[in-house]
């Protein structure tokens, strides 16, 4: 039986480039490689891809296999199952990785229960054991409030990985691979669930998940005037605003804007947390700022643990004088 | 009329303060808050929620599945206090510490013993482990189409029209049923038991299966049906140093703070 070796990295897009998670997943897949002295391996799906295996090249990969079809054009699951489930089988790698985004959140445990084998998602943190050469796969559960090490004995090892958990290499143009496309008939009668239309809400200003500074807002907002007063310090700071939960569950804000576990994931510079208490399923998509200040009334809560600023108080009160002064800084 | 199935997983409480959250080390396992009774993990009871708006336009039947052992049954009772019409219990305890993996196979194989099914509900993650794998293991399993994190379903013969979260919006996606639906928390809250709900729960008797009841041996389930190993469960070290800005008002305290961060250089 042919043996399983290489590490395998499922590729996404994002307009037209490589996507951001791809790059940081091939810089982890890179190193991982190399303690295992194997190969680097990406696969691009999509209707037209193969412009982007250069930059997959550039970013860490030894090898990159192109799949293209008009049917791959927009990620469905059945069809993109049957392309992976066809690559692993004729790549055999040891250890395949995803990003935990819309799409690797919906294809990774699929191909996993397909493949017959252990998968992690979410992972911060992946190495291999000196000793059993298997991949440790390491990632917060409870809500973020334990971390848990596991690993998986039948091949390949799977894990999708956080966003902006890993860094990615600085591409470098000089670097060699190969490219190979890979054909994958695809019956358009298997494809079960089919994708009508995209619903995209116009993102105005800076993006969230690329803002150097947000602002973000919780329960204790109160309602959505509240954070008319967030948009205004946001847009002073040229950041962007963001949410828990509660907001977005209550229609205060639009969903797209909430952050944590099941929300986006932000790693700013500076991240005020108003009104929000802390909970390790906020913190989840917010602990990678650089720096947290938190505005809360309450001495006790969980943000303060997280925070290197805090005032005690009432945000009603305490964020118009900010936003004034930080108004009279910058004009200054 | 659709038949319609809601895997609900007992969990701890993950709302409970995490200042009370203790991990034994000896046995890697989280010791349950005292004073803090578990609960349906909150997507489940979504996906409760999904089930019951279709129920109340195209009626239909509600069966709900709960996997685990020693079930507080105040607990597992909860989906059928707010309309659903079945509970199962898959109670043993070889199906203690399963994983994603034998989960969902326990469950598509109890699921297979059902018989009869259109739409097959679960949360999008469980709020303890927070893997996220089931709904699709037991799709796969059943070998069936799924759509994962759901805001919204809408029923129609033979198929199911989904609306699917992206990051940036949602998808409408038409799938083929049988179907498995994954659901996220922007589908709306969950109702409340109606005091009517309550009293008829209270007398229903869920109905217990063990691994022979599914045509499964104990070493396929739990913790002997596992893909993955838990090497180890530790709380991650906070060093949480907060630097408090403290004034005589508020509104000082505001003013003082960003002459704090200019300093820092943070604005
Ligand atoms: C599986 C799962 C996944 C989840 N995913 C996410 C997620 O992705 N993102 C997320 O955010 N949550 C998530 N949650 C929910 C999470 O557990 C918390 O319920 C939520 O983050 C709490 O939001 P909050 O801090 O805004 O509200 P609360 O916890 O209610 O806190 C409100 C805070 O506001 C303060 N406050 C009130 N009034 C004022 C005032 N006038 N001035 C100053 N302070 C005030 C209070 O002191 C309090 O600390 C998830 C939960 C589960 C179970």
């Amino acid at each position: 039986m042919a043996e399983y070796k290489n590490v395998l990295v499922f590729g996404e897009t994002a307009d037209g480039k490589l996507a951001t998670i791809t790059a940081e997943l091939l810089g982890c897949g890179r190193r991982l490689a190399d303690e295992l002295k194997e190969n680097l391996i990406c696969i691009l799906i999509g209707e037209k891809v193969a412009d982007i295996a250069n930059s997959a090249i550039a970013s860490g990969a030894d090898k990159v296999y192109v799949v293209e079809d008009p049917l791959l054009k927009e990620y469905q699951t059945d069809a993109y199952l049957m392309v992976m489930e066809k690559a692993v089988k004729e790549i055999m790698p040891r250890i395949l990785l995803l990003g935990q985004t819309s799409i690797g959140r919906d294809l990774a445990p699929r191909l996993a229960f397909r493949l017959a084998t252990g998968l992690s998602m979410d992972c911060v943190e992946l190495s291999i054991d000196p000793t059993t050469k298997l991949l440790q796969q390491i990632r917060p559960v409870y809500g973020g409030n334990a971390r848990a090490i596991f690993t998986t004995e039948s091949f390949p090892q799977m894990a999708t990985v956080r966003q902006k958990a890993m860094t990615p290499l600085e591409p470098d143009p000089s670097r060699k691979g190969e490219v190979v496309p890979l054909k994958v008939e695809i019956d358009p009668a298997k494809i079960r669930a089919k994708v009508l239309q995209t619903v995209k809400e116009e993102v105005v200003g800076i993006k969230l998940e690329d803002a150097q500074t947000v602002v973000a807002g919780g329960r204790g907002i109160g309602g959505p005037e509240g954070f008319k007063q967030l948009e205004e310090l946001a847009k002073l700071l040229k950041g962007a605003v963001g949410a828990s939960r509660p907001p977005c569950d209550n229609k205060w804000v639009p969903d797209t804007i909430q952050i944590g576990l099941t929300g986006k994931i932000v790693t700013p510079e500076l991240y005020i947390a108003v009104g929000i208490s802390g909970a390790s399923q906020h913190i989840a998509g917010c602990s990678g700022a650089k720096n947290i200040v938190a505005i809360n009334k309450d001495p006790e809560a969980n943000i303060f643990k997280e925070a290197r600023f805090g005032v005690v108080g009432d945000w009603k009160q305490v964020l118009p004088a900010f936003t004034e002064k930080v108004k009279e800084l910058l004009a200054g | 009329m659709p038949n319609m199935v809601v895997c609900c997983k007992q969990v701890i409480d993950p709302e409970a303060p995490p200042a009370s959250f203790k991990i034994d080390p000896a046995t890697n396992k989280v010791v349950p808050p005292p004073g803090v009774p578990p609960v349906i993990s909150p997507f489940d009871e979504q996906a409760v929620e999904a089930a019951l708006r279709i129920k109340d336009k195209h009626g239909g039947k509600i069966t709900v599945i709960s996997l685990g052992n020693n079930l507080l049954r105040d607990v597992v009772k909860k989906p059928l206090s707010m309309g659903a019409d079945e509970l199962i219990l898959l109670e043993d305890p070889a199906f203690e510490d399963s994983d994603s993996w034998s989960t969902a196979y326990a469950l598509a194989m109890a699921i297979k013993k059902i018989g009869q099914y259109d739409l097959i509900f679960c949360g999008r993650q469980a709020a303890d482990w927070d893997a996220g794998q089931v709904g699709c293991g037991i799709a796969e399993i059943l070998g069936i189409p799924c759509v994962t994190i759901a805001k919204s379903v809408e029923f129609m013969d033979g198929k199911a029209k989904v609306e699917r979260v992206i990051p940036d919006g949602y998808q409408v996606i038409e799938v083929a049923l049988p179907a498995v639906i994954t659901v996220s928390n922007e589908l709306g809250e969950a109702r409340y038991a109606t005091l009517k709900g309550i009293m008829a729960a209270a007398k229903k008797q869920p109905i217990v299966w063990k691994p022979a009841d599914i045509g499964v041996s104990p070493s396929e389930v739990g913790t002997a049906g596992r893909r993955t190993k838990l090497v180890k469960l530790f709380q991650p070290v906070k060093e949480g140093k907060c630097e408090f800005v403290e004034a005589d008002s508020p509104a000082e305290a505001g003013a003082k703070l960003a002459l704090r961060l200019r300093e820092a250089k943070l604005i």
